[in-house]
């Protein structure tokens, strides 16, 4: 059976492969360009470096390997959102729109095309079958490592096409299978939070790709009294602290962004605290939603430890959630994943 | 997995009477031919023997060849070294060259715009013709140098580089033309073609990668690009490529005398393929004049297909294509030519490169036409409306 593997060029994704070729697949190995190395990457130029070790990769496991240049679409859902959202005040998570946009559409698509059913990635997570029927995602045997806070938006048709061949597996035994195999990428680093934008500058990139230039604004205490200035609201995310610019006796945090207003309030630490949040965007990955108030763990960020909650749906897809216990930093535009044990039950973007 | 390699206008795969000929000159020809002793003489005689097969090849005299790396640096050398003959002068001129020139031309231009030229890029309509009316209009005082290729390399479409020559030069002006697609696969003959400089690459017919030549007329003034010593007379110095430059002289030769029979062959061949295609598969149509190309090459475009995909596949089944110009490839942009051409966006992401030789067989032909329609048919049953949650 054909599967095609996304290659990174990473470990995770390297080893994917590799398990896959293993197992007697007729693997085609495919990577993504998904921006132009020459202006993006100028300062590491790791883009390059990555396509060349999956070259490499693909060469060891004697399989096809070719690039996809997906430049164009890449910019179209993942970069116009990123700056778009981070102009907006929110803080973006362009690594799920790439997930269900690129690798489990575009990718999928193409993959399609040339003859094979699934596409395997090197996400740590789990997607198997359940009694009735339907596909399941799960946590990732590595607890540190699971990524499935990025993968909430897949659908059953995602789903059943997608196969992660090292979400059973550690980190450390990923890459001792690296090293067995002599695929030459067993001690890369992991990858950064935002491959493209290498040097984690997200203001800077913000402001080289946005239409408009940003709106200098005003830092407010909560109730309106200017404490100092800004240069752009895309500058802040809720529950930074650092590089406001202002001066106080006790330490403070972003806690709103009205970017029409191009005002960032602040406040103390305990100000940060929510009881609830609503989201937009829900998807259920079971493909059906809930009736009433469901009990779930629920995550607000990917290094968030999911918190007890309840939660119900509303119309236009959008859904309601209570914590049990006040969650501090709860930010627009990042994702809130619903767990029941380690079955993700879907998830949404927080207004 | 057998095999069919249809992408002889990227590369072409050396005969084995070439590739024993440089072996041999690696054995045994290991002197260096600037060097005076007994060594150096047969190594300069190797050379020699090459500029030979190469002058009669073209038509030129022996001490017109420039032997340098390849077709890139042929080019670079041709426009870089007569620019900086007129920036001698204190002023900087005015360059013409075809829009649809290999992007060792195109990017030559541009960065000798940065330097302060003016260039003027002539038009093709839909036929991939440049007209010598457009040359004459686009001719200023100012013009240095006019560069058209002699074939294309993405749809094979033939110039007529005698007509452009004849206009270049009824006003005094310099004309290069590129002539690393048509060189082995038609007559080129600096005579006709009236040319004062002209690029040729030996891994285009059957030579090895890393030796071409570029051809000045004698009385060209040249600015060299390199610093050295003096060889190639002063105007392209490092010690040369002796088994390279054998394997080039040696495909000259072997060119030479193959050169009609092979075309007609090719041309068949091209034609079956063609003809194929058309009757197999719907919504296909031929880019470029079919009148008037190199006979080795066609270029299609497939309606509702992307052409990444459907390189892709047919390489999985063992057919080696390409989209656009192998550097062009990998970052798969819209080709430049078929844009150049007025083609709308579409054909110019959809279009395949299928470029014979000498290896390929009818049995091979008939394959590709075989297998064409299904993987055709598979690309095209996708949706393409992105999955969103």
């Amino acid at each position: 059976m054909r599967v095609v593997a996304a290659m990174s060029g990473g470990v995770d994704s390297s080893v994917a492969a590799a398990l896959l070729a293993a197992d007697g697949h007729d693997v085609v190995g495919l990577s993504m360009q998904l921006y132009d190395q020459r202006t993006e990457a100028g300062r590491t130029c790791c883009t390059l470096d990555d396509l060349h070790d999956a070259r490499r990769v693909a060469r060891t496991l004697g399989i096809p390997h070719y690039v996809l240049n997906l430049e164009q679409r890449f910019r179209e859902t993942v970069i116009d959102d990123f700056v778009g959202e981070y102009a907006a005040g929110r803080t973006p998570l362009p690594c799920v729109h790439c997930n269900s946009d690129l690798k489990f559409s575009t990718l999928l698509d193409r993959a399609e095309g040339l003859g094979a059913t699934t596409v395997a990635t090197g996400h740590y997570a789990r997607v198997n079958r359940g009694d009735d029927g339907r596909w399941r995602l799960r946590r990732s045997a590595d607890p540190d490592k699971d990524q499935t806070y990025f993968l909430f938006t897949l659908t059953q048709a995602q789903l059943a096409r997608a196969r992660f061949p090292v979400g059973g597996l550690t980190k450390p035994e990923v890459r001792r299978h690296a090293e067995t195999l002599d695929l030459g990428v067993a001690s890369k680093p992991d990858s950064q939070e935002i491959c493209f934008v290498p040097d984690g500058d997200y203001a800077a990139f913000v402001e080289r790709h946005a239409a408009r230039t940003a709106r200098v604004g005003e830092v407010v205490d909560e109730r309106g009294r200017r404490l100092g200035g800004h240069n752009g609201v895309h500058r802040f995310t809720v529950g930074q602290r650092k590089g406001l610019g202002v001066q106080a006796s006790v330490p403070l945090y972003v806690l709103d962004i009205d970017a029409a207003a191009a005002r960032v309030t602040v406040g103390p630490r305990e100000r940060l605290e929510r009881p609830s949040l609503t989201a937009s965007g829900i998807n259920w990955i079971s493909g059906t939603p809930p009736d009433g108030w469901l009990p779930v763990a629920a995550r607000i960020r990917h290094r968030h430890r999911p918190a007890p909650a309840r939660v119900r749906a509303l119309d236009d897809c959008r859904a309601e959630v209570v914590f049990d216990n006040p969650q501090r930093a709860i930010t627009p535009g990042q994702a809130v994943v619903f767990y029941d044990g380690d079955v993700v039950l879907g998830g949404g973007w927080i207004e | 997995m057998t095999r069919i390699y249809l992408d002889h206008n990227a590369t072409t795969p050396p005969s084995p009477a070439i590739i024993e000929g440089m072996t041999a000159t690696l054995y045994d020809v290991c002197g260096n031919p600037s060097s005076i002793h007994h060594f150096g003489q047969r190594a300069k005689a190797a050379l020699d023997d090459a500029r030979q097969a190469v002058a009669e090849l073209i038509g030129a005299e022996p001490t017109e060849i420039i032997f340098v790396s390849g077709g890139t640096e042929s080019d670079n050398l041709a426009i870089r070294g007569v620019a900086d003959t007129v920036e001698a002068t204190g002023r900087k001129g005015h360059l013409v060259a075809s829009s649809i020139e290999h992007e060792a031309v195109l990017g030559t231009l541009r960065q000798l715009v940065r330097r302060g030229w003016q260039t003027t890029l002539l038009p093709v309509g839909e036929s991939g013709i440049v007209e010598p009316d457009a040359l004459a209009a686009a001719i200023t005082e100012d013009t240095a140098l006019v560069s058209v290729m002699h074939a294309n390399n993405e749809i094979g479409t033939i110039q007529q580089v005698a007509a452009l020559a004849a206009v270049a030069h009824e006003r005094g002006v310099l004309f290069h033309t590129d002539a690393v697609q048509s060189t082995g696969k038609i007559p080129v003959d600096v005579g006709a073609l009236g040319v004062d400089l002209l690029s040729l690459s030996a891994h285009k017919f059957y030579g090895p990668k890393g030796a071409g030549v570029l051809w000045a007329r004698r009385g060209v003034r040249l600015a060299p690009q390199f610093t050295g010593g003096r060889h190639e007379r002063g105007r392209r110095t490092g010690t040369e490529n002796v088994s390279g430059i054998v394997g080039l002289g040696l495909a000259a030769a072997e060119a030479r005398i193959k050169l009609s029979t092979e075309a007609e062959r090719l041309s068949a061949l091209r034609d079956r393929l063609e003809q194929g295609i058309l009757a197999a598969v719907p919504g296909v149509a031929v880019n470029g004049r079919r009148d008037a190309r190199v006979p080795n090459t066609t270029n299609i475009s497939f309606d509702r297909i992307e052409a990444e995909s459907l390189l892709i596949a047919l390489d999985l089944e063992g057919i080696a294509v390409s989209t656009g110009s192998a550097c062009s490839s990998g970052t798969l942009e819209p080709s430049h030519v078929l844009r150049a051409m007025g083609l709308p966006a579409h054909r110019t992401q959809n279009s395949i490169r299928f470029s014979l030789g000498a290896v390929n067989t009818e049995a091979e032909i008939d394959r590709v036409i075989a297998v064409l329609p299904a993987l055709v048919e598979k690309l095209r049953s996708l949706t393409r409306a992105p999955v969103r949650a």
